[in-house]
């Protein structure tokens, strides 16, 4: 079995969000970066559970971005998988990404790709969709959990007020959210292999992307909050109905 | 022509959906064009009442194949359907289904797609598009370059305007569907429990709460509410609550009217998950909780004491309202 994982840089959870050059960009400087945590704990850690479960099991990390990507990556393959592409080109779009990882894909026929349910940067939660639709596989969102035996995936994913149980013949592609796996920290033996892990950049295909980014802008700061004393519920209760309309 | 995906489950229209219709239905006027509705399978509503929220017509496209969900057979019949009706804009909401198909579309119809936007578009110079990013830390504007747009709308963030004294007219759409490759077996839906990202108010524990069996104080003022029900991450890792229930970076990203945060501190991965609520209160017994900061009211005290008396106070309120 062959499995794809898709890894996105991202800010590190507590990063300070400012932007430079006029709010056109994401301000960079003194931002620790980490594999989206999406990417990581659910979509790496469960592609490794199944290469614990059957080691002929091969997985593919894939990124779209530059050089500066390449410790994000390395951190991937310390926590597993065989090997790394990343292909060397801006990540403009949703779009761009994944028709990018999908020109590899084609090539090389995945029985699995896996994704994080979505960034934590952009929230776009759209390149599983987007590269299922691209390579013309079966598109599973939002799992919750994901087993396989031979070609048949049972997996469990969120609807609006429960879940639903699906069978799918591979290939598909999945994007994965809590309940997939269970994070891991990744170990000494993990991180010294990954050193010597193969990690290949492709150029990138002919892409252009659809969108841009205009600018950014911060949400106005909250005007400060309105202490009641435990005694006043009922003053609570008037300024959600009266002032905040929210009750 | 603006399309708005209609979606739908338990043979009901969802209440996301009705949101994208006015959303939709806002946008073409804005556009000078019509909005239209569009329908996969069947529902137990009447289509033609659509129009009270003055959309012109709604296509329906019914086919076996459709009766359950399958992204890839769902992304290719919109996508045929979008082009065969000559839609120029597309609506989705961004709600559990329509995220996984607007993506989808988009990619077959190379169509420009921005996920989750909170506001309608800035059409005065080109097509631009206010979405919220890094989990509601900021906006992004973003531009769409493409002949045909798509736009997933974020739950919430758009209140449904019907009354319109129009109905709408409803046309059969043929347009060939493919088999799908997923075989659904089982529904395991938690019974009668408001769904959170669809939730006007949710009311949300923390470990302040001590313990799964004190869950009942929160419970009772959820009912009373009509509320959603969600807790923290060390909750849902602790298995207090299912993890469906977890708010926050990693968890469900939520942006109901009203956040009742009961016994959480308020670690930035958590307020990730809840900033865009319009109002948040906050109960908790540490007054230097850094969820206050973040917070439109608070009870400093004890969610023991505070909860059945909140609950209380509430229903003497809808008593005399």
């Amino acid at each position: 079995m062959k499995i794809l994982v898709c890894i996105s840089k991202t800010p590190d959870t507590t990063a300070k969000i400012a932007f430079t050059d006029g709010a056109k960009k994401f301000d960079e400087s003194g931002v620790q970066w980490i594999i989206n945590p999406y990417d990581e704990w659910y979509a790496l850690v469960r592609a490794i559970e199944l290469k614990e479960k059957d080691p002929a099991t091969i997985i593919h990390l894939i990124t779209v971005g530059g050089s500066d990507a390449e410790p994000i990556i390395r951190k991937a393959l310390a926590l597993g998988g065989d090997e790394a592409i990343r292909i060397n080109t801006d990540s403009a779009d949703s779009f761009s990404i994944a028709a990018q990882i999908a020109a590899v894909a084609n090539t090389e026929k995945y029985d699995l790709i896996f994704t994080g349910k979505e960034t934590i940067d952009y929230n776009g939660a759209s390149i599983g969709g987007m590269l299922a639709a691209l390579i013309d596989a079966p598109y599973i969102p939002l799992a919750t959990a994901f087993n396989i035996e031979g070609t048949t995936a049972t997996i469990t994913r969120e609807i609006e007020g429960g879940e639903e149980v699906v069978n799918v013949n591979n290939p598909v592609v999945v994007s994965c959210q809590k309940g997939v796996a269970e994070q891991r920290i990744p170990n000494m033996r993990g991180i010294m292999a990954a050193r010597t892990k193969p990690l290949k950049v492709v150029e990138p295909a002919a892409v252009e992307a659809l969108t841009s980014i205009e600018s950014f802008e911060l949400p106005a700061p909250k005007a400060g909050v309105k202490l009641v004393s435990p005694d006043n519920i009922d003053e609570l209760v008037r300024l959600l109905h009266e002032e905040a309309k929210a009750i | 022509m603006v399309l708005v995906y209609i979606d739908h489950q338990d043979n009901q229209i969802k209440k996301s959906s009705l949101e994208a219709v006015t959303y939709g239905v806002a946008l073409a006027k804005q556009l000078g064009t019509e909005a239209h509705g569009l329908l996969l399978g069947t529902v137990n509503d009447d289509l033609a009442v659509l129009g009270a929220y003055e959309l012109k017509n709604v296509y329906q496209i019914n086919d076996a194949a459709l009766s359950s969900f399958d992204a890839q057979v769902f992304v290719k019949t919109i996508a045929a359907a979008a082009t065969k009706v000559g839609a120029t804009t597309i609506v989705f909401s961004h709600n559990q289904t329509g995220k996984a198909l607007c993506a989808g579309v988009s990619a077959l119809l190379k169509a420009g797609l921005v996920t989750g936007a909170i506001a309608l578009p800035n059409t005065s110079a080109g097509f631009v598009v206010k979405k919220s990013v890094f989990s509601g830390k900021a906006f992004a504007n973003v531009s769409i370059q493409t002949t045909i747009k798509i736009i997933s709308l974020s739950p919430n963030s758009f209140h449904t305007a019907s009354g319109a004294a129009a109905t709408a007219s409803i046309t059969p759409l043929d347009i060939p569907v493919s088999t799908g490759h997923v075989k659904i077996t089982a529904v395991n839906k938690t019974s009668g429990e408001i769904s959170l990202t669809e939730a006007d108010i949710v009311v949300s524990g923390g470990r302040g709460l001590k313990g799964p069996e004190n869950w009942g104080i929160l419970l009772d003022l959820a009912k009373e509410l009509g509320a959603a029900t969600a807790c923290s991450r060390p909750v849902g890792d602790a298995h207090w609550r299912p993890h469906h229930e977890h708010v926050g970076q990693t968890g469900v990203q939520v942006a109901p009217n009203l956040y009742i945060a009961i016994g959480i501190s308020g670690a930035i991965q958590h307020l990730a998950g809840v900033n865009r609520s319009k109002t948040i209160v906050v109960i908790n017994k540490d007054p230097e909780a850094p969820f206050f900061k973040a917070a439109d009211y608070g009870i400093v005290g004890d969610a023991f004491e505070v909860l059945p008396k909140l609950t209380d106070a509430i229903k003497k309120m809808k008593a005399t309202a």
